[in-house]
């Protein structure tokens, strides 16, 4: 899960990170009030979890009373890229004398941590990384010993930062690297790091990712967890804890197994379709669990059509079919749905399925045939849906005309 | 032959004692598998399905001479539960417990390759090994997979794998091994072990190799086949369509480059004369098209 700024920082801070004094509000009166405490100059930012918010005017500087009212008050409910600013965060502005980066995370390749510092932070680090990879020293990190004060001086060394940065640089990526391993951060990543003109080092933002699977040892996660970005179907997924991305087809998909359902995707793709989804629901497939799953479906107005693709390995045919009669049952669709069942005991999963066959649930004993059927059902429903509107829209021009008429 | 494990391979269950772990642990056993023990130190001298429990794995092997472990333990006690097994004395570990900690995994990755050199990790997060006809380890259903080869399999996603053995049994191919190697972010065996150990493999002829989007793992696989292979690979990448996933943030976004994308692995692969197929089905074919020529 993402964090937000504000929430990456009070995480930092937790590790003796130093970071700037704020506070996150969500409101004009409180912005102002947090400003009043801290004292002015203040900057105000918008709390998104999209880049380039500063451009989009989403970071302001205020330096009395009058314009932390002005800023907060145009920046809260301001639209950055789609996202809509309910929190601003409120914090004292520092003096910079020069911008670093520094993050750390997993290299998958290498199966270590890797840890990345440069002295030319502040911008966007791709670019750095593209245009001068030299200027970002790395390092990697064994899980096993940690990140060493001797390694993490040489590394700091390697960066060529200003030497009087040297020891707030070293404090600093020693208590970035237990935050980052102690919190069970996928990433954490300060851009920039600053250094102000009497010399403090200092987080100036922060940018965490903490790993979902932790969250058995952090219960106080939970409260990330309840801020994450969603959208609505995405919410109501989860809220059932389905594996589900929104997409902006038109057929929906449901399948068993994150690479077979990601493999749906491709295939109705590929026949000539557009994925509504992509839904995983794991390896049983109850009624519950479909039910949930067609619920979510539903919800998606711009689905014509439902792919089912069930493998069944452990899960036995007959416990899928059954799973799918129930929920239709108990969840009322208008969207037909194409089955495609195999593995272990499909044929009784047929069976059971094969009375209740009709024009709105069809079956097809291939991945392929049955995202065929599924493709050309939501291009008959869609010009059906169409052909409606067009109707209804040439009568109105007739009831239209009547009325002049009259 | 085949790679891994096989009819010799005895295998210490830890986990044996929980719903999962007593279930799959009778499947396997049903399906000739060697399940000679399992572990549970509050359970020591019961017994499971007639099935000897153990305090830890180090006296599972005194007592049985299990010279693997298959780990159904819940995620916060895989960690201690894979170095249990590595101190006990077994070479192979196959972890199937979904759901553990990337810092864990990074962690006992890194403790084995240092302190246990010559123990194989699988997983964790992934189906398992079955040698079809000797030895089935983890959740495949069994009777998915047709014995004898000359196919090796590998695949990084559980559904997929199964669809890989069944694309295959639908044309009467048969299999050596089939490594379900989990798409976790630190999978203890990776697609280049695999790929090496079925080339060694006398009776695997040909590798059929099942991919996913994100990391770089089928990139420095692609790299071993056309540095290292003889023997000809059919492969398909899950998530041609996909949108691109979570952003890692920028420091994620340098590690992977432009590696990554399904786009990019295909080419990589047919850079390296991988047959590519554009879903599970035309791969089998094209696995066909190939067994069909021997």
């Amino acid at each position: 899960m993402d964090l937000f700024e504000y929430q990456g920082k009070q995480f930092f801070a937790r590790y003796g990170i130093p970071v700037s004094d704020g506070d996150a509000v969500a409101t004009v009166g409180q912005a102002v009030a947090t400003a009043e405490r801290i004292g002015y100059p203040v900057v105000v930012k918008a709390q998104v979890q999209v880049g380039g918010r500063g451009k989009a005017g989403g970071i302001k500087l205020a330096s009395n009373a009058e314009e932390a009212r002005e800023h907060a008050s145009n920046i809260l409910g301001m639209d950055i890229k789609g996202h809509r600013v309910d929190i601003v965060w409120i914090e004292r502005a520092s003096d910079i004398a020069e911008e670093y980066y520094a993050s750390f995370t997993l290299d998958r390749a290498a199966k270590l941590h890797l840890g990345m510092l440069s002295a030319q932070g502040g911008v966007e680090i791709e670019e750095v990384a593209a245009t001068d990879p030299d200027a970002i020293a790395k390092i990697h990190v064994d899980p096993v010993d940690g990140l060493t004060e001797v390694q993490c001086r040489a590394w700091v060394a390697a960066a060529n930062l200003n030497p009087a940065a040297t020891e707030g640089a070293v404090d600093i990526l020693t208590k970035l690297y237990t935050a980052y391993a102690e919190g069970d951060a996928d990433l954490v990543e300060i851009n920039p790091l600053i250094l102000t003109p009497d010399g403090r080092v200092h987080a100036l933002d922060a940018k965490v990712s903490l790993d979902d699977n932790s969250v058995f040892r952090h219960p106080d996660y939970e409260v990330y967890d309840a801020t994450q970005v969603r959208d609505a179907r995405e919410q109501m997924a989860h809220e059932r804890d389905l594996q589900y991305v929104g997409l902006d087809g038109s057929v929906g998909i449901i399948a068993n197994g994150a690479g077979l359902a990601m493999s749906t995707v491709d295939i109705v793709s590929q026949v000539g379709g557009k994925p509504a989804n992509f839904l995983d629901i794991g390896g049983g497939a109850n009624a519950d669990v479909m039910a949930g799953a067609l619920e979510v479906i539903h919800s998606d107005r711009n689905v014509r059509s439902i792919f089912i693709n069930i493998f069944g390995g452990i899960t036995k045919g007959e416990e899928v079919a059954n799973g799918i009669v129930q929920a239709l049952e108990r969840v009322a669709l208008d969207a037909p749905i194409v089955i495609r069942l195999d593995g272990t005991n499909a044929e009784a999963g047929r069976e059971i399925l094969a009375p209740r066959l009709s024009d709105k649930l069809q079956m097809q004993p291939t991945m392929l045939e049955a995202a065929r059927t599924a493709v050309e059902l939501a291009r008959d429903e869609a010009a059906q849906a169409a052909g409606t509107r067009s109707l209804s829209a040439a009568e109105s021009t007739i009831q239209g005309a009547k009325g002049g008429a009259r | 032959m085949s790679v891994f494990v096989d009819e010799n391979t005895k295998v210490v269950y830890q986990g044996l004692t929980g719903s999962q772990g007593r279930f799959y642990g009778k499947l396997n056993r049903e399906y000739g598998t060697q399940v000679v023990a399992g572990t549970n130190p509050k359970k020591a001298g019961e017994e499971v399905d007639g099935v000897p429990i153990f305090a830890n794995v180090g006296a599972a092997v005194r007592a049985t001479g299990a010279n693997a472990s298959c780990i159904f333990i819940p995620a916060p006690g895989v960690r201690d539960a894979v170095i249990d097994a590595a101190e006990g004395g077994v070479k192979f570990i196959v972890v199937i417990t979904e759901g553990v900690p990337a810092h864990d995994e990074a962690w006992f990755y890194n403790k084995l390759r240092r302190d246990f050199p010559d123990v194989r990790l699988l997983g964790p997060n992934c189906p398992g090994i079955i040698s079809p006809g000797k030895a089935n380890i983890g959740i495949t259903a069994g009777h998915i997979a047709k014995p004898g080869g000359p196919v090796g399999i590998v695949s990084r996603s559980g559904t997929l794998t199964y669809q890989a053995l069944y694309e295959l049994q639908q044309k009467d191919i048969g299999v050596t091994t089939c490594v379900g190697i989990g798409g976790d972010p630190v999978p203890g065996t990776s697609f280049i072990d695999c790929l090496r150990a079925f080339e060694a493999d006398p009776e695997t002829k040909a590798v059929m190799m099942f991919g996913e989007i994100g990391g770089s793992a089928e990139e420095e696989a692609a790299a071993f086949v056309k540095s290292s292979m003889t023997k000809p690979v059919v492969s398909y990448i899950a998530g041609v369509t996909a949108p691109p996933g979570k952003k890692m943030g920028h420091a994620g976004a340098i590690v992977s480059g432009g590696k990554g994308t399904a786009a990019a692995k295909m080419d990589a692969l047919r850079d390296a004369g991988v047959k590519v197929g554009l879903n599970p089905t035309e791969a089998g074919e094209l696995m066909a098209g190939i067994v069909a020529a021997f």
